[in-house]
């Protein structure tokens, strides 16, 4: 990074936060800090979603996703927009006239306060311990690639966040939004046009695309019925309609985007907008990462994209033996591809199929290195990090883009880390202030401006815990799987008692929160107990609060006395 | 004689007040219809270059 990318980076991520602090120091309105201008229209309210979903760590893993897998990973996204007509034609409508701040307070008006508070504390416990990773995973990949020290990058990163949301909160949250949308909109463009400029000698984009498809990833949609494959179009609207529907409809940091906004018009407009637009713009992000594929089967790069942790480790004769089969299976990946290019030039079809398979050929050689250089890590540290993919694009960012371009780009990713942080201590902070803080003083609910105190005392003290859990991350990496799996044994549960709330209208408080703590004790249980993949906690907690509801029902009072 | 239905002011029946589209249910008819255009789409592309 030289001054010119310092200069864009600046200008972009603190220019953004201190624009939206400066222009909300006045907010005096519990409304407003809660949930923004009563003015937001439904293209503010579409962006600050779309913001919110996508964090820094979507722009370098997915593009390594389509590098590494191929882009068939969009299929995870079909249930995205059929839920999101869920979410406009049944949950939004009831928040908005209930005139709610917070997804649980709907609980409460449903059933009682009890379930309300137990809806609040599954959010919080969830999102709490996830609020660090947001922050850290971002941070330890950009400060590894362009060797800054990681602690100052987590800090700086979190002051800026913490000062324009606990000063603005959702008006200052929406308004930074637009503008961090319109950066990662501005880089990534930037970066498109970049990569098709400098693909392989000869290849047009038509060609590019065609040499990815050749090399295996291009497989979009799989219609296939087997279970073991990981991305279907049946796991992705399925599976995707379930995870989607708990995340925009029961998760704050999501319903607070939408909630507020002029009117009901405004924020049905504004999920609509992601529903048509989310599948095109994860295909065009996930395509990013298979031409990488292409341009990478020409371009010099190292055996494995985490140069830190390669350096680290390789430093022995035998990895010395992998860099330099590496520059050779480089070497004849680059002859293959240009005889293609040549072959697929001469319109001889029995010619390019053979210099097609000679191309594929030559690629998996190289896959294959990759893979021994992983096995080598392993085997000289069993706790070496061996999956570089997330490391791929800023490579091409720090390596191959112009000065000035490096320092959008990596402006991109500090503007998605900021946009996705901002909501999620937003959505903290305000569940804390009226979930519980209020709960447990009625009193103080009528005193404006002792809530707005209040609220913007949790939402500083969530961002310091935040800072702080991502500074000591560090020191236990695999807290952040952890955490996923956490998130996975909560939210389908909390998932189960909304759906329990909006269709099964005769079931009542007690059932569904004995059901809910049933429910919560069974997965937790099956977690101990059996060795199934995490997401499927999801589903088994969501339908275990259901059927137990039900079953419930007819043994219990519709509310409590 | 039965009288006319009156009009219904819940801000459920807000009218989505996007030009071509009378009634919300159109307009999530668009958007699922669009859904199904992209997934068309991608079998097309995956067919093409895969």
């Amino acid at each position: 990074m030289n001054v010119v990318d310092w200069i864009v980076l600046l200008a972009t991520g603190v220019g953004i936060a201190g624009y939206g602090a400066w222009r909300t120091r006045q907010v005096r309105s519990l409304n407003t800090y809660l949930r923004g201008k009563a003015s937001t229209g439904w293209g503010t309210i579409g962006l600050s979603v779309m913001a919110t979903q996508a964090s820094a760590i979507t722009y370098l893993s997915i593009p390594g996703q389509g590098f590494e897998s191929g882009i068939g990973f969009v299929q995870n996204y079909f249930g995205l927009p059929l839920a999101l007509i869920i979410v406009c034609a049944v949950f939004l409508p009831m928040y908005r006239r209930l005139n709610v701040y917070t997804a649980y307070q709907f609980l409460g008006e449903r059933f009682d306060e009890k379930t309300r508070l137990l809806g609040a504390g599954l959010f919080l416990l969830q999102r709490g311990l996830a609020t660090g990773v947001t922050i850290y995973a971002p941070a330890i990949i950009i400060s590894t690639v362009l060797g800054w020290p990681l602690d100052p990058v987590i800090v700086v990163t979190g002051l800026l966040v913490i000062v324009y949301t606990v000063t603005g909160g959702s008006e200052a949250v929406a308004l930074t939004h637009r503008w961090q949308m319109a950066v990662i909109a501005a880089g990534m463009l930037t970066a498109v046009i970049l990569l098709i400029a400098r693909l392989p000698e000869g290849l047009d984009f038509t060609g590019s695309v065609a040499a990815a498809g050749a090399l295996g990833k291009l497989h979009a949609v799989d219609f296939s019925l087997d279970p073991s494959r990981r991305y279907t179009v049946w796991t992705g609207v399925f599976g995707g309609l379930f995870l989607s529907l708990s995340y925009f409809g029961t998760d704050q940091s999501q319903v607070q985007r939408y909630i507020g906004g002029a009117s009901l018009r405004e924020g049905r407009l504004g999920l609509m907008f992601n529903a048509v637009l989310k599948i095109p713009m994860q295909f065009v992000i996930l395509m990013v990462g298979a031409l990488l594929f292409v341009f990478y089967q020409v371009a010099p790069h190292p055996v494995f994209f985490n140069q830190a942790e390669w350096r680290r480790h390789a430093q022995d004769g035998r990895f010395r033996a992998i860099e330099a089969e590496h520059a050779q299976a480089l070497a004849q990946s680059q002859s293959a591809m240009r005889a293609w290019v040549q072959a697929r030039a001469s319109d001889d079809a029995a010619r390019e199929a053979s210099a097609r398979a000679a191309m594929v050929a030559a690629s998996d050689r190289a896959l294959a290195i990759r893979g021994e250089a992983r096995a080598a890590l392993l085997a000289a540290d069993p706790r070496a990090k061996t999956k570089d993919s997330d490391y791929v694009f800023i490579t091409f960012i720090v390596t191959q883009l112009p000065h000035g371009a490096i320092g959008l780009l990596v402006a991109v990713m500090f503007a998605a880390a900021l946009s996705s942080k901002a909501s999620e201590l937003a959505a903290l902070g305000t569940t804390t202030t009226i979930d519980f803080w209020r709960h447990f003083r009625p009193l103080a609910a009528a005193d404006e401006a002792r809530n707005m105190r209040v609220a913007r005392r949790f939402t500083a003290l969530w961002g310091i815990f935040a800072v702080a859990f991502a500074l000591f991350a560090g020191f236990a990496e695999n807290l952040i799987e952890a955490i996923n799996i956490l998130g996975s044994i909560f939210y389908g549960v909390l998932l189960g008692l909304f759906l329990v709330a909006f269709f099964l209208r005769h079931v009542g408080g007690s059932a569904v929160f004995v059901a809910a703590l049933a429910a919560q004790t069974l997965v937790i249980v099956m977690y101990f107990s059996l060795n199934i993949g995490y997401l499927w906690y999801n589903l088994i907690g969501c339908a275990a609060c259901i059927v137990l509801s039900l079953a419930l029902q007819p043994f219990l009072p519709r509310r409590a006395p | 004689m039965t009288s006319a239905p009156r009009p219904d002011r819940r801000p459920e029946a807000e009218p989505p007040d996007v030009p071509g589209f009378d009634t919300w249910r159109a307009v999530y008819l668009f958007v699922f219809g669009w859904f199904v255009l992209i997934v068309v789409l991608l079998t097309v592309f995956t067919a093409m270059f895969a």
